[in-house]
C-alpha cells in the first residue's frame, strides 16, 4: 500500500496539466496514472492541425500540444506509471490498479485527480439494426488503427455522424486512398466546425447528407453495404425514401461520453446531462478529495480549455491537500436556464470573498446576436457582450467576477440563459 | 469572363455563405459576408488556395508510424502529390521532434518535419 498525497487517473492533456498545476503549488508526492503505453492521452491520435490556438497561438498537432507538456512534466520530475490501469476506487480514495510488470498495486490517497477522458457511442448503443459482419468502427478506433497502428480498416468508406470525430476521419481516409462516399448526419446541421466542414468535405466532394441516418447494415462476413434513409422532424426514417450504398467500411462518430465507471465505483454522483461528475466551482465531486477536469467532467471542443480547467482544477486538489482550504460554504445549485445545456459546475460553494468562477455550457441551438445571462433567483445580475453565434458544437462561457458574489446575499440558486441582445440587467 | 461561386468562410463559426462573382485577376462582388476578413478569405481561396497537410510515415521496424506535417500550407491542387512523395519515405529511429523528413516536398519550398520524437 502506497500513501500518495495527489493521484491523478489519466496521463492525457487533462492529467498533465493538473500534475503540473498541483506540483507548482507545492505537491511534492504525486503520481500519475495512464494505461496506455505512453503519455498524452486521445492526442496522440489526432495528428492533424488545430490545437492550441488560445493557449500557445500556436496552430499544433495533436502529438505537438502533448509533447509540450510531456516535456515540462518529465522537466519537472513529475512521476508516472504507463501500462497501468486503475481498476477500483473507494469514496475512501483507496486505489487499486494493474499492470502487466508490477501486478496489483493498491493505493491510499490523499487526493484524487479524475482525467480519464471519454469513450464513443458504439452502434449497439444507437441499435442500428442488421447484419454484423466486419468492418464496422468507432471513428476513434479508426483513427487509432491508421495513426498509431499502421492498418487501414476498409477503403470504402460511410461515415455515419458529422461530428468532429467523423470529419476529421472522412479527410484522413481520403488521404490514404480510400473512397469515403458519404457522410450521414441525423440532424439537420452538423455539429462540427465550419471549418471542418470545409476542409474535410467540401474539399474532396464528399456529400454531406444532412436529415439522413442508416436504418440497415448489410454483409456476411464483411461489410458490403448500408441503407440510408431521410428522417423527418422526428428523426424517424421514412422508409420510401431508402436507398443502399455499397460499402466495406462503415464508421460511427455518434457522439462522446465520458468515462466514469471508476467514478461511480467511488460512489460519486454523476450529472445525467453532462454524463460527468457534479462539481463545485472548485471542480471538486461530491465525495471530498476527490477533483475532476478534461474530458471526463464533460466532453470539449478544445483542448486548450481542457489545459486551463485541469490547471485550475490540481491547484485546488493542492490547496485542499496543505488543508485550510474551505470548500464547505452554503452549496448553490447553478441551473440550466433558457436555451443553455450542462453547466459546469453544477454548484458553486458560495461566500461573500470569492475569486472569480467561470461557468461553461452549451447552447441548445444555433442562435445569432445574444447575451448570456446570469440570474440570482430570479433577479439577472450579469449580461454579456452580445455574441455573434453561439452554437452547440461550440461550449460557451461565462465569467462571475468576485464583485457579484460581493454585492449580493447567497441567492437560493444561480441560473445561466441566453437572452435577446437588447436584454439589460 | 465572369464566374460565380458559392464559398463557405471560415474564419469564424458564423461560416457565412459567400457567393463571389470574379473574374481572372479580381473578386468584382461579394455578397453574404458579414465581416472584411470574408472578402479576403474569398480572395485567398479563389486565386491561391492553401492546406497544411498532415499524415504519417512508416517507420523501419515498427508498427507505430511517425506522424508528419508540412511546415506551412501546401498549394491545394499539390495535396495528393506531396501524400505521394511523403508515402515515399521511411524514417528510423531516433528522430527529434521538429525534424525535417522531407525537404522542399513537390518543389512547394515547403518542409515537411515530424510532429512526434521517435526514440
Amino acid at each position: 500500500m502506497q500513501k500518495i498525497d495527489l493521484l491523478i487517473i489519466g496521463g492525457g492533456p487533462a492529467g498533465l496539466a493538473a500534475a503540473i498545476s498541483a506540483k507548482k503549488a507545492g505537491v511534492e508526492n504525486l503520481l500519475i496514472l495512464e494505461r496506455d503505453a505512453i503519455l498524452g492521452g486521445i492526442l496522440q491520435q489526432c495528428i492533424h492541425n488545430g490545437f492550441g490556438l488560445q493557449i500557445f497561438s500556436e496552430e499544433l498537432t495533436g502529438p505537438e500540444y502533448a509533447a509540450r507538456y510531456i516535456a515540462e512534466a518529465k522537466e519537472m520530475e513529475i512521476p508516472y506509471l504507463c501500462n497501468t490501469m486503475v481498476i477500483d476506487i473507494t469514496s475512501k480514495k483507496h486505489v487499486t490498479a494493474v499492470s502487466k510488470e508490477q501486478g496489483v498495486l493498491f493505493f491510499e490517497a490523499k487526493a484524487i485527480m479524475l482525467a480519464m477522458g471519454c469513450r464513443e457511442r458504439s452502434r449497439g448503443a444507437l441499435a442500428i439494426p442488421g447484419a454484423r459482419p466486419s468492418g464496422i468502427y468507432s471513428a476513434g478506433t479508426a483513427q487509432r488503427f491508421i495513426n498509431l497502428e499502421g492498418f487501414l480498416p476498409g477503403r470504402e468508406v460511410v461515415i455515419l455522424g458529422s461530428g468532429d470525430i467523423g470529419l476529421i476521419m472522412a479527410r484522413r481516409m481520403t488521404y490514404e486512398g480510400c473512397k469515403v462516399k458519404a457522410c450521414v448526419e441525423i440532424m439537420p446541421y452538423s455539429s462540427g466546425l465550419t471549418r471542418n466542414i470545409v476542409q474535410c468535405l467540401d474539399d474532396y466532394d464528399i456529400p454531406l447528407l444532412l436529415n439522413h441516418t442508416v436504418i440497415d447494415i448489410k454483409g456476411k462476413e464483411r461489410l458490403e453495404r448500408v441503407t440510408i434513409a431521410e428522417v423527418d422532424e422526428n428523426r424517424k426514417p421514412k422508409p420510401e425514401t431508402a436507398t443502399e450504398i455499397a460499402c466495406d467500411t462503415l464508421l460511427l462518430s455518434v457522439g462522446l461520453i465520458p468515462e466514469n465507471e471508476l467514478s461511480l465505483l467511488a460512489g460519486i454522483s454523476l450529472s445525467p446531462v453532462t454524463g460527468g461528475p457534479v462539481v463545485t466551482g472548485q471542480l471538486e465531486t461530491t465525495v471530498p478529495g476527490i477533483f475532476a477536469a478534461g474530458n471526463v467532467l464533460h466532453v470539449h471542443d478544445l483542448v486548450d480549455f481542457v489545459s486551463a480547467e485541469a490547471e485550475a482544477a490540481g491547484a485546488n486538489a493542492a490547496a485542499y491537500i496543505k488543508g485550510g482550504a474551505d470548500f464547505s460554504g452554503k452549496q448553490v445549485p447553478v441551473l440550466d436556464g433558457t436555451s443553455v445545456l450542462g453547466c459546469v459546475p453544477q454548484f458553486l460553494s458560495y461566500a461573500q470573498e470569492m475569486p472569480p468562477v467561470q461557468i461553461m455550457f452549451r447552447p441548445t441551438g444555433v442562435f445569432e446576436k445574444k447575451r448570456i445571462c446570469v440570474w440570482f433567483d430570479e433577479v439577472p445580475v450579469l449580461a454579456s457582450r452580445i455574441h455573434r453565434v453561439l452554437a452547440p458544437g461550440e461550449m460557451a462561457a461565462i465569467e462571475l467576477p468576485s464583485a457579484l458574489f460581493a454585492d449580493h446575499p447567497a441567492p437560493a440558486f444561480v441560473k445561466i440563459s441566453l437572452e435577446e441582445a437588447s436584454f439589460h440587467v | 469572363m465572369s464566374n460565380t461561386r458559392l464559398l463557405t468562410c471560415i474564419n469564424c463559426p458564423l461560416g457565412c455563405q459567400l457567393s463571389v462573382t470574379y473574374d481572372d485577376t479580381q473578386i468584382l462582388s461579394i455578397t453574404g459576408n458579414q465581416c472584411a476578413r470574408g472578402k479576403s478569405y474569398a480572395a485567398d481561396e479563389l486565386y491561391h488556395p492553401t492546406r497544411t497537410v498532415t499524415c504519417v510515415v512508416p517507420v523501419t521496424g515498427r508498427a507505430k508510424p511517425l506522424p508528419v506535417k508540412t511546415t506551412a500550407p501546401v498549394p491545394k491542387d499539390k495535396i495528393f502529390d506531396c501524400l505521394s512523395a511523403i508515402r515515399c519515405v521511411e524514417v528510423s529511429p531516433p528522430i527529434q521532434l521538429g525534424e525535417t523528413i522531407l525537404a522542399n516536398v513537390c518543389n512547394t519550398g515547403i518542409d515537411v518535419i515530424a510532429t512526434s520524437p521517435l526514440e
